[in-house]
């Protein structure tokens, strides 16, 4: 696996993310269709997720748990916007509260996945763009304790050349 | 750091005047009309631009005689760094979840 670019656009809230995989698009396909697969994946590290339902189909959704470390549990749910099998996924996602009803007040997550063949593999291509700062915090406070270790990225730059 | 405070940073950076005026101040404190001479824009402008900065604690504004000076606060650029590269962590772990996956894929496949 490579990473072979990330882009982050502070004015629009927006992560897009390329990496390429050495199976057949239809492999990487997989990972996303099959919840079983999904779960194995989808969590960050000290946040495991679980998919209860998993309706993969356009105008379905999906309701999912992440366990967190001390065993709470953070509900999420996926609303499917567009499928073409086995090149294009978009999707909603937001938080739920305990019982897995949608969270209003918090903002919701659109994503979306492209997987076109790159030589031998596949190249996956995932546009992250967040309603709101809310749950962008939300979503790092779960992932926070790796992403925290982690060195500056492009501000860094800006700093490195204030400095000079 | 609260939402509003996020969303005043993400403001901020976002335009290409306001990120080279924190550019130029984390180098030196300068004055408005320094800045002013700078860019192809009026005073009232880039004054309006500080305003931006300063109201997202990017900058601090110190009035000394009839100048006031501009400097930088690097304390609130890293702060929001972290967070862009915290989200970015999260995608490289599942991008790498998901290769385990796939490896894992093409073991069983061999053995059968």
């Amino acid at each position: 696996m490579t990473v072979t670019s990330i882009h982050k656009d502070v004015d629009a809230l927006t992560l897009t993310f390329v990496a390429e995989f050495d199976a057949q698009v239809e492999r990487v396909w997989q990972v996303w269709e099959d919840p079983r697969r999904l779960e194995r994946w989808w969590g960050p590290p000290t946040w495991p997720a679980t998919f209860e339902r998993h309706d993969f189909t356009v105008g379905g959704s999906s309701l999912y748990f992440m366990t967190g470390p001390n065993g709470e549990k953070a509900y999420g749910w996926w609303r499917i916007t567009a499928i073409d099998a086995p090149h294009r996924l978009e999707f909603d996602d937001g938080f739920a509260d305990e019982n897995g009803e949608p969270d209003t007040t918090m903002g919701s997550t659109h994503a979306v996945v492209t997987l076109e063949p790159a030589g031998t593999g596949t190249r996956m291509v995932t546009v992250s763009t967040f309603a709101s700062s809310e749950q962008l915090e939300q979503l790092i406070t779960m992932g926070m304790e790796e992403g925290m270790r982690q060195s500056m990225g492009q501000i860094d730059a800006l700093l490195a050349e204030g400095e000079a | 750091m609260t939402a509003d405070e996020v969303d005043r940073i993400f403001h901020g950076l976002a335009d290409a005047t306001r990120r080279d005026i924190i550019a130029q101040v984390l180098r030196q404190e300068q004055s408005i009309s320094a800045l002013a001479n700078r860019y192809d824009m009026s005073f009232a402008a880039v004054q309006k631009h500080v305003a931006v900065l300063e109201r997202a604690s990017l900058v601090t504004k110190q009035r000394r005689g009839r100048e006031q000076l501009v400097r930088g606060n690097p304390d609130v650029l890293h702060r929001t760094a972290r967070l862009l590269d915290a989200y970015e962590q999260i995608w490289r772990h599942r991008a790498r979840g998901i290769e385990e996956l796939l490896a894992e894929d093409r073991e069983t496949r061999a053995e059968q």
